[in-house]
């Protein structure tokens, strides 16, 4: 059964539509690239799977739970909209680290936030963030950045900062992480470490959903491509048939005005 | 001469002292509580937070200040200051607290408005409630933001202290014109500014001192 189905979403910011009719299914442990124009509503879909926008239409479910139902929306409770949102993690295109904390800081706070809430937290409060320190420890290690864990995000670099986001959105341990554009915001030479680090993702079958402009990236590293084009999707299949093969006129059209480039 | 001089300039450091302390103490949370109100979804109480601060920032605070003292003397049957000093310092603390409130409030908004919306949703989708958020993310980046529209202010009312003296409260300005007054010297006013600069020299100091411990993150 897949992971994540999406069925029907639609949203639309006053008049415009920015998602029409979006359906599409994920299985665990794969790879999901996006690709698309600018404005063809990739982030806005990856926002309404992490709650930052309130989908007007269609249904979310994970693991065969149902997320969101607009069928059936009310008003939705902090607790339970924390707890759903808990099943995303979310890779900024800007990373959006906290400034006044540590690469290490960062990676943890949430879990040590979390952590608060379990019955056995005032007992075993020393040990349990001990625990979460390791695993922070661990992740930072993952992304090779054992030796920057002190360092306030700005004294690093995009690819380092963007490398630390990662490392704060697998602490905990979503069932999905979605990528937002990663590297658009870094300086050409950065990019690669980060494609790196979210190849070495790939391989070990972490679940995602990755926006990207990069189409070589997204032909080698997923195991699915969707062409999103004025919020909807024109074209879904295997990457190689997507990007080497799209049947569609419209996906063509964007494919070789990015090979021109 | 002079230590009496001195020795009546710190009784009157003293009443500006508690004036200044006491009205930070209940202007900061108020003027959180006031910057939240001016952003609340509620258009009602957004509409009362900007009018209130509309009125007192648009009438002087000596004004403001007459008004809090002799006012429910004259509205309702009794006084509700007692005659004395404490009372005299009372009225100039609520006047002082509301009008601080109101000018912290703008800035307040200011600081918590330029946290990038970024920094909430990067909590938000860390399953963080909204208390964390304010208080484990925005917060430092917005009491960085604000020292220095804020010790502006703060610096403000040490000055502004001095005004209590229209509803003669013994204050520091008070202490020092007292001199002039009774006994026609004026250099007991010239030593009164070296208190207000020292004390200012002493906020500058911690202001700069605080904005410096601030420096580990951008």
């Amino acid at each position: 059964m897949a992971i994540l189905e999406v069925l029907n979403l639609e949203k639309h910011f006053e008049n415009t539509m920015v998602l029409k009719d979006v359906s599409f299914s994920l299985e665990e442990g794969n790879a999901l690239a996006i690709i698309g124009s600018s404005g063809s509503g990739k982030t806005t879909l990856l926002r309404c799977l992490n709650f930052l926008e309130k989908p007007d239409g269609g249904s979310i479910r994970v693991r065969g739970e149902t997320l969101f139902d607009a069928a059936s929306a009310n008003v939705i409770k902090e607790k339970e909209l924390r707890k759903k949102r808990l099943h995303f993690g979310m890779v900024f295109q800007s990373f959006h680290l906290f400034p006044q904390y540590t690469a290490l800081e960062n990676v943890t706070l949430a879990g040590k936030l979390l952590a608060q809430e379990r019955s056995d937290f005032k007992q075993n409060k020393q040990a349990i963030y001990e625990e979460i320190e390791e695993q922070g420890n661990a992740l930072l290690k993952r992304m090779g950045l054992s030796d920057r864990r002190s360092h306030y995000p700005h004294q690093l670099s995009g690819g380092q900062q963007q490398r630390v986001a990662i490392a704060r959105a697998l602490a905990l341990n979503p069932d999905i992480l979605c990528f937002d554009e990663p590297t658009s915001a870094l300086d050409p030479e950065l990019t690669g470490e980060v494609l790196k680090v979210i190849r070495g993702l790939a391989e070990q079958n972490t679940t995602m959903i990755i926006v990207t402009h990069e189409m070589a990236f997204a032909r080698d590293v997923s195991d699915k491509i969707i062409f999103m084009d004025d919020g909807v999707i024109v074209e879904q299949g295997e990457p190689k048939q997507v990007i080497d093969h799209p049947r569609e006129e419209r996906t063509k059209q964007f494919l070789s005005r990015y090979a021109q480039n | 001469m002079f230590w009496n001089v001195t020795q009546s300039l710190f009784g009157g450091l003293l009443t500006t002292f508690e004036i200044f302390i006491l009205t930070l103490v209940f202007a900061l949370p108020l003027g959180l509580i006031l910057a939240f109100g001016s952003m609340s979804r509620y258009k009602v109480l957004r509409y009362f937070v900007q009018i209130l601060v509309w009125i007192i920032r648009g009438t002087p605070l000596m004004l403001q200040l007459i008004i809090i003292f002799y006012g429910p003397g004259l509205w309702l049957s009794h006084n509700i200051w007692s005659g004395d000093e404490a009372g005299r310092i009372t009225a100039t603390v609520v006047a002082f607290s509301i009008n601080y409130a109101c000018y912290f409030s703008v800035i307040f908004r200011g600081g918590i408005e330029g946290v990038p919306k970024g920094q909430r949703e990067a909590g938000e989708v860390l399953g963080m409630t909204k208390n964390q958020i304010f208080f484990k993310i925005t917060l430092l980046q917005m009491v960085k933001r604000v020292v220095p529209p804020m010790s502006n202010e703060i610096i403000t009312l040490v000055k502004d202290t001095s005004l209590a003296r229209i509803i003669a409260a013994y204050e520091l300005t008070f202490a020092g014109y007292s001199f002039m007054k009774s006994a026609g010297l004026t250099w007991p006013l010239f030593y009164t500014g070296v208190f207000y600069l020292v004390f200012v020299g002493i906020l500058t100091l911690l202001f700069n001192y605080i904005e410096k411990k601030l420096d580990y993150f951008k």
